[in-house]
Formats: structure tokens, C-alpha cells, sequence
């Protein structure tokens, strides 16, 4: 994309226009979901793509997650290029033994017969006061699962590149987006006015077609004392925590959680000795505990603290109390007194 | 790729008869004539009644009339007290509507010209059978009487709310109205209707179980796996289809609607199906009887679609201009559920005009002071109202090691940011 002439997006355009890219370059790109056709998506991120592709390439589906993907499968059988989307995430969970029985292990059972290339997007991540049905960041249930694919955009030029990767990519993929930073970032103070993307460099998307490899972080800031590990909204919230407290850090964005950028995370801790991991997620069993672990195996004789986690409390996403459970700048600068102590 | 000497074959995507701009179109539903129906016992065979699933039992007339079999012949009292409890439905959902728009919470639905359907139902069941709504049916609620306070406490998420701010508004929890919580995943309440009615009969008790969930709900495996137990066991639960022609911005046809109704999905699992005028009060009080009868007498499961219309958004985060016609709910063909039943308490000289307008009034005072005792205890948009531990209450019913550690954790931010005793939310 050297030369193309870039324009302001917010993440929604981002995720529109990679659309249109993708179904514009390959006529086995479909998009099928609720509200996805004539209305374009409840959060907009399919908005005009029907009028311009057609009915039969966008499409309203029944509300069933189950169907969604289970269709998405038999067409990745026929040779298409499913994008099915689940309206929220919380909403997967009744699709789930067509994702983690069939489209993670398809290619594997019928010895590479069958691959799929299916990208499923859904919008995940609290912080609009949702409730418990609206806010739930499930990607560690897909990360666990042999054979899926899974990644979270931080910024809308991230959003772009990684999602044409992805419907490009001939395996699975859960596209998760983080919703809370759909209209613009959030340094994670709640009672701060919304900045607009307008104002962030990542916002300046090229027009056409680029791709942002999966399995690359990005080390979207260097430092030499702490590597903070974190992906999605909590990039942002990251960012600013560390930069208020002085911290001299590197902030590694994942992007894809599987498969992981190992290198830039080991060459990262090997130089700072810390690491603190952060998601919004659950704590227990979430992906901050594999990063942790994967941190202590490869780099044990590096580290002069023990790995620190910051997460989402394991609860329910409670409604009202949304701020208390939210991950943000005192619980991540608690954390960062931990970790960089003596 | 395809043999040339075949036809190719084409993808049929369903296409609502109007968009916006253009005109409302209902040629495509065929409207029976109240009364016409039939009415079977409520012990028949569900294979001789199959043609009442394509079929519209209505009793009120255009004229305000009720005739023909399915007559419930209510007295006038409790008539009024039906009207009573749909117009009391409509002015909470006004008055909630316009508090979420003033920023006194983040959530709202309503369930305007759907109130005859959860509110015909409440008045035919016992106040003991236990229900199993979707988002969609505060009117069972207020039918049962229960305190507008404590719905609105629940909306507010302040520190009146039982659910201790947990849930999004409207996503109740009553139990002692006989009113299981609300999920908001799709669906998942009609089978727990059936384990329910299942459980009852089981230990040989007599109360029986109902769900309702919208026709783009019965999409979902759960509605299927519900049917099937349902005629396995013979469960005795009445299962409700709200068909408001809507799901956010899909049609009934991609739920089906283009090949059959969704009565008849009953069909198929050999249990009982009516199709209703849901915007008929006398229709729907008639229709849960019956199949309340069927099963108290263990004759088992009736589905029951309940034909009404959206009127309004989806929910607050909604704008319906987006989809559809904005004509369409002025030419809906079955009218208004308050009107029409105001009409017959009218025509059978039981009721008027100022009496209505009086009552109104009234209700809408009575839903105003409610509030205003509500916002006593808070609302959202003022800040957090639960004391914080309360997150980690009844996550179990002992809490375990790690949440009483993340519970001291969250005291210590709650420290950091309001370090003076006193200081921030209790
Ligand atoms: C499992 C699941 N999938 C999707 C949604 C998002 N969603 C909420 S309401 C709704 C439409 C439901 O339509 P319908 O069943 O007709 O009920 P209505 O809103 O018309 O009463 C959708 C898709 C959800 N809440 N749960
Ligand atoms: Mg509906």
C-alpha cells in the first residue's frame, strides 16, 4: 500500500472498507449475519455492502449463531470465502461445536480435503455499559481450541490490514473488535471526555489493498525497564498508564493471539527483565496465563520479577459497576509498583 | 463448474413487501374474520386440529364485538381490569423510554402495541404458573400486580435494585411473581419452560409453565430442542411465538415466515399450534386458557403465535426508519391492543370515552410517582449505587479464595481514588 492515498477512518469505516476490498477482490467472499444486508450491521461495519455486492454475497441470516457458522462451513466446503458475523460476542456460545468440533479441525481430519477459510467478526469488550450479555471478552475459549486462528485489532489501520489477512488466510479465524474503541481510543478514565480517532495517527487509513501478516505484534512503544503485553482496547489504556507514571516500557500490541509473535515478545522481556500482561478478559484460565507461563518458561533467567496480570475481575460483567470491574489505570498502576519493585 | 445442459440454480434471499420510503404492504397476510375458527376441546388429539395453525382465532370484531367460539365471555370487571393493566404497561414503557433518552439509564425496550399478548396471558394463567419471558413482556408484571418501584429500580440499576445492579434494564427477576429471570441470550428461556413443566409433573404438582420468545427467536436450536422435549414428555407448558413481524431489522421472512407460520412448526412435532390475533386481548386470554386446560389435564404442550406488530424500535439503540416503511404501523390490519379492547367495553356500554382519558391520567400520575420514588434511590446515570464488594457476591454460593483476594484488590483502587472516608460512590 506504499503510495495510496490515505483518509481519517474511524474503526467501523476501517472494517467496512476492508470488507468491500475483500469482496471486490474475490468473488468467494460472503458476508452473512444478523442485521448484515439491507441494514448493514447494528454497529454499521456492513453498511452499503449489499447494495454494491448484491443480496446473494450479503446477506440477512435467521437468528441462529449455530446455523451462521454451520452454513459458513458447508460453504467454505463448496470453495467460498465465508465472513460470517456474530452480532456480539457473548452470542458465540450457541455456535460453538460448529467452530470448535468442525471449522478448527476440519483441515486436519480430511487430511487438508476440507480447509476453511472462514473469518468469523464479532464485537467484543466491555466498557458501554452492556451488562453481561453485551461486554464478555471470550477469546481464550478460542485460543484454546487446536486449529482456530484468533485476532484483535487496536487501531483502525490495524483493523484494516489484519482483517483482509485474515479472509485472505485459508484457516479459521475469530476476528474480535473491541467495541469500546470502535468510535475512537480510550486511555481508560471513564470520566474523561471521548477522544475521536480523527486525532491518532492509526487512524489514517490507505485506501485498496494491504495486509498485515497474522502472528506479527507490534511494538507500538519502546522502552527499556518493562514489557507490557496487552491487545485491543487495553493497548490504549496501556499506553497512557505507562506513559502518566513515567514508565520507561515497551508496549508490545499482539494483534494475533494465535498464533503468537513469540520472538518480539521473548527479545522484549530478554532486554527489560519485567513483563505485566493485560487483558480485560476473566483472570483464570484466561490468555494472560498463557502469556505468563510462556514468559517463565523462555525467559526465566532474564526476569527479575515475578510476571504480573492484569485482568477483568471473575465475575459476570456486572452493569453498574462496569467501572469497578473495568482493568483500568489504578489497577494497571498497582501493578506496575509490583513489578518494578527493587 | 455446472453441467450446461442444467438450468443454474439461484440463491432465494427473502425481501420484506416494503423498505423505507416506500409503501406499507400487508396484501401478502390473509386476515380471517373473528369468530370464523373453530374451537376444539382442549383434550382433542393434536392431529385433528393441525388446520389451526394456518388458521387466526379472533374474537373481537371490527366493530368491537366479541363472537364466535373462542369467547371467553370475561365479565366486565375483569375486563376492565385487563385494560386497566395494558394501558398501565403503555405509560411505564413511555415514561422508561423517555428516562433512558434523559440519561437516567443506558437501556430500554418497549412493548408497545404487543401488550394484549403478555397481558391476556398473565390474566388466563394462575398467578402461580410459572413463566419464562424474553425481554418483551413487563406487562405480565404489572399484570400481576407487582411494584412499579422495583421494575424501575431495576431499570435505574440503583441501590433499590435487587439485582444489585447486575442485569441491564428490563432484564428482571421475580420469582415471587412467578417470573424466571431474563437472559439476554436469545431463546435459552423455552426449553428451561419445558424442564420446568417437566419438573412439576414429575412430582405431581398442578401448576404448569409458559415462555415467549419473537419469531426471529424461534430460529435458534434451543426453540427445536424445546418442541422436542415438549412432545417427548408431553410437558405441560404453553409455549408462546411473539410474530411481530420483526427482529431488529429482519423480517419475519428470514425466520421462516415466507413458507408457513409459525404455529405450525407444532405440526411437525405432533403437539397442539394456534395462531392468534395477538392484538386481540379476548383472543389471546381465550387461546392460553384452552392450553392451559390442555395442559393441567395432561394433554400436554400448545404452541401458541400470538400475530401482533412492533410498533416502535427494537429497543433505545434502535432506529426503525433505517428498514422499514414508516407507514406500516398506521396500516397495520389487526390495530391497536388498547383500542380495540377500549372498543368493546365501550360497545357493550361497560366503559367511555372520559372515563378512559380519566384513567389515563391517572395511570399516567401513578407511573410518575413511581419514578419519582425511584430516582430516590438513584439513577445510573448519576454513578455506581452497589456497594462494590456486592460484584462479588453470588458468583458461588461460597466464595472461594481468588474472589475474596480480587475483592480486596478492587477495595484498594476504590482507596486510590477516593481516599477520604466518605468520598465517591457508598
Ligand atoms: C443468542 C443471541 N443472538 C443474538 C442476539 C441479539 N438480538 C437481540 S434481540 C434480537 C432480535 C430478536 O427478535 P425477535 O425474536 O423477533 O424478538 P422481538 O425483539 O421482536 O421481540 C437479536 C438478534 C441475542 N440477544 N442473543
Ligand atoms: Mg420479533
Amino acid at each position: 500500500m506504499p503510495d495510496a492515498p490515505a483518509t481519517n477512518m474511524n474503526m467501523i469505516e476501517a472494517i467496512n472498507d476492508a470488507l468491500s476490498v475483500a469482496m471486490e477482490r474475490d468473488l468467494d467472499v460472503t458476508v452473512l449475519g444478523e442485521d448484515v444486508g439491507y441494514f448493514g450491521g447494528v454497529f454499521r461495519a456492513t453498511a452499503g455492502l449489499q447494495k454494491t455486492y448484491g443480496k446473494t454475497r450479503v446477506f440477512d441470516t435467521p437468528i441462529t449463531e449455530c446455523g451462521i457458522v454451520g452454513v459458513a462451513v458447508g460453504m467454505a466446503a463448496y470453495g467460498l470465502r465465508p465472513v460470517p458475523e456474530i452480532q456480539f460476542a457473548d452470542y458465540i456460545y450457541p455456535a460453538l461445536d460448529q467452530l470448535v468440533s468442525e471449522a478448527a479441525r476440519l483441515r486436519y481430519r480430511s487430511a487438508g480435503e476440507f480447509p476453511m477459510p472462514i473469518t468469523v467478526r464479532s464485537p467484543f469488550g466491555g466498557g458501554i455499559f452492556g451488562g453481561q450479555t453485551h461486554s464478555q471478552s471470550p477469546e481464550a475459549i478460542f485460543t484454546h481450541v487446536c486449529g482456530l486462528k484468533t485476532v484483535i485489532p487496536s487501531t483502525p489501520y490495524d483493523a484494516k490490514g489484519l482483517l483482509l489477512a485474515a479472509i485472505e488466510d485459508n484457516d479459521p479465524v475469530i476476528f474480535f473488535e473491541p467495541k469500546r474503541i470502535y468510535n475512537g481510543p480510550f486511555d481508560g478514565h471513564y470520566d474523561r471526555p471521548v477522544q475521536p480517532w480523527a486525532k491518532h495517527p492509526a487512524s489514517l487509513v490507505p485506501s485498496g489493498h494491504y495486509t498485515i501478516p497474522l502472528g506479527k505484534a507490534a511494538l507500538v512503544r519502546e522502552g527499556q525497564d518493562l514489557t507490557v503485553l496487552a491487545y485491543g482496547t487495553m493497548v490504549h489504556v496501556a499506553l497512557s498508564v505507562v506513559e502518566e507514571l513515567g514508565v520507561d516500557a515497551d508496549v508490545v500490541d499482539l494483534r494475533t493471539l494465535m498464533p503468537l509473535d513469540i520472538e518480539t515478545i521473548e527479545s522484549s522481556v530478554k532486554k527489560t527483565g519485567r513483563c505485566l500482561v493485560i487483558h480485560e478478559a476473566t483472570r483464570t484460565g484466561g490468555f494472560g496465563a498463557e502469556l505468563s507461563a510462556l514468559v517463565q518458561e523462555r525467559c526465566f533467567y532474564y526476569l527479575e520479577a515475578p510476571v504480573e496480570r492484569v485482568t477483568g475481575f471473575d465475575t459476570p460483567y456486572p452493569h453498574s459497576l462496569e467501572w469497578a470491574y473495568f482493568p483500568g489505570p489504578i489497577r494497571i498502576g498497582m501493578a506496575i509498583e509490583k513489578v518494578m519493585k527493587d | 463448474m455446472s453441467r450446461s445442459n442444467l438450468p443454474p440454480l439461484r440463491l432465494h434471499v427473502p425481501e420484506p413487501p416494503a423498505r423505507p420510503g416506500e409503501e406499507a404492504d400487508f396484501s401478502h397476510i390473509d386476515i380471517l374474520p373473528a369468530g370464523v375458527t373453530p374451537r376444539p376441546d382442549s383434550a382433542a388429539d393434536s392431529a385433528t386440529m393441525r388446520d389451526l395453525a394456518y388458521g387466526l382465532v379472533r374474537v373481537l370484531d371490527d366493530e368491537g364485538n366479541a363472537v364466535g367460539p373462542w369467547n371467553p365471555r370475561l365479565s366486565p370487571d375483569v375486563l376492565r381490569r385487563m385494560l386497566r393493566a395494558m394501558a398501565l404497561t403503555r405509560a411505564f414503557d413511555d415514561r422508561m423510554f423517555r428516562a433512558q433518552r434523559q440519561g437516567k439509564t443506558s437501556f430500554y425496550m418497549k412493548s408497545l402495541g404487543e401488550e394484549a399478548v403478555s397481558i391476556g396471558a398473565a390474566f388466563a394463567l394462575q398467578r402461580d404458573d410459572m413463566c419464562f419471558p424474553s425481554y418483551r413482556q413487563q406487562g405480565i408484571l404489572i399484570a400481576r400486580d407487582w411494584d412499579l418501584v422495583d421494575m424501575m429500580n431495576q431499570i435505574y440499576s440503583n441501590k433499590g435494585d435487587r439485582l444489585k445492579g447486575r442485569q441491564l434494564p428490563i432484564m428482571y427477576s421475580a420469582k415471587d411473581a412467578s417470573f424466571f429471570s431474563i437472559s439476554g441470550n436469545l431463546t435459552t428461556q423455552v426449553p428451561q419452560a419445558v424442564g420446568w413443566a417437566m419438573a412439576s409433573a414429575a412430582r405431581g404438582d398442578t401448576r404448569i409453565a409458559a415462555s415467549w420468545c419473537g419469531e426471529g427467536s424461534t430460529a435458534e436450536g434451543d426453540f427445536h430442542a424445546a418442541l422436542t422435549f415438549a412432545t417427548v414428555y408431553r410437558a405441560p407448558v404453553v409455549l408462546n411465538v411473539v410474530n411481530n413481524q420483526w427482529a431488529i431489522s429482519s423480517f419475519a421472512g428470514f425466520a421462516g415466515a415466507e413458507s408457513t407460520t409459525f404455529a405450525a412448526r407444532a405440526v411437525g412435532y405432533g403437539i397442539a399450534g394456534l395462531r392468534i390475533d395477538g392484538n386481540d386481548a379476548l383472543a389471546v386470554y381465550a387461546a392460553t386458557a384452552w392450553a392451559a386446560e390442555r395442559a393441567r389435564t395432561n394433554h400436554g404442550p400448545t404452541l401458541i403465535e400470538h400475530f401482533t406488530y412492533r410498533a416502535e424500535g427494537h429497543s433505545t439503540s434502535d432506529d426503525p426508519s433505517a428498514y422499514r416503511s414508516s407507514e406500516e404501523r398506521s396500516k397495520w390490519p389487526l390495530g391497536d391492543p388498547v383500542a380495540r379492547l377500549k372498543a368493546h367495553l365501550i360497545a357493550i356500554g361497560e366503559w367511555d370515552e372520559a372515563r378512559h382519558a380519566a384513567q389515563d391520567l391517572e395511570l399516567a400520575e401513578q407511573v410518575k410517582a413511581a419514578a419519582k420514588a425511584a430516582e430516590k434511590n438513584g439513577i445510573l446515570g448519576h454513578g455506581m449505587h452497589q456497594p462494590f464488594a456486592t460484584m462479588f457476591e453470588d458468583v458461588f454460593e461460597d466464595m472461594p479464595w481468588h474472589l475474596k483476594e480480587q475483592s480486596a484488590q478492587m477495595m484498594s483502587e476504590r482507596m486510590r481514588k477516593w481516599p477520604k472516608p466518605g468520598e465517591g460512590p457508598r
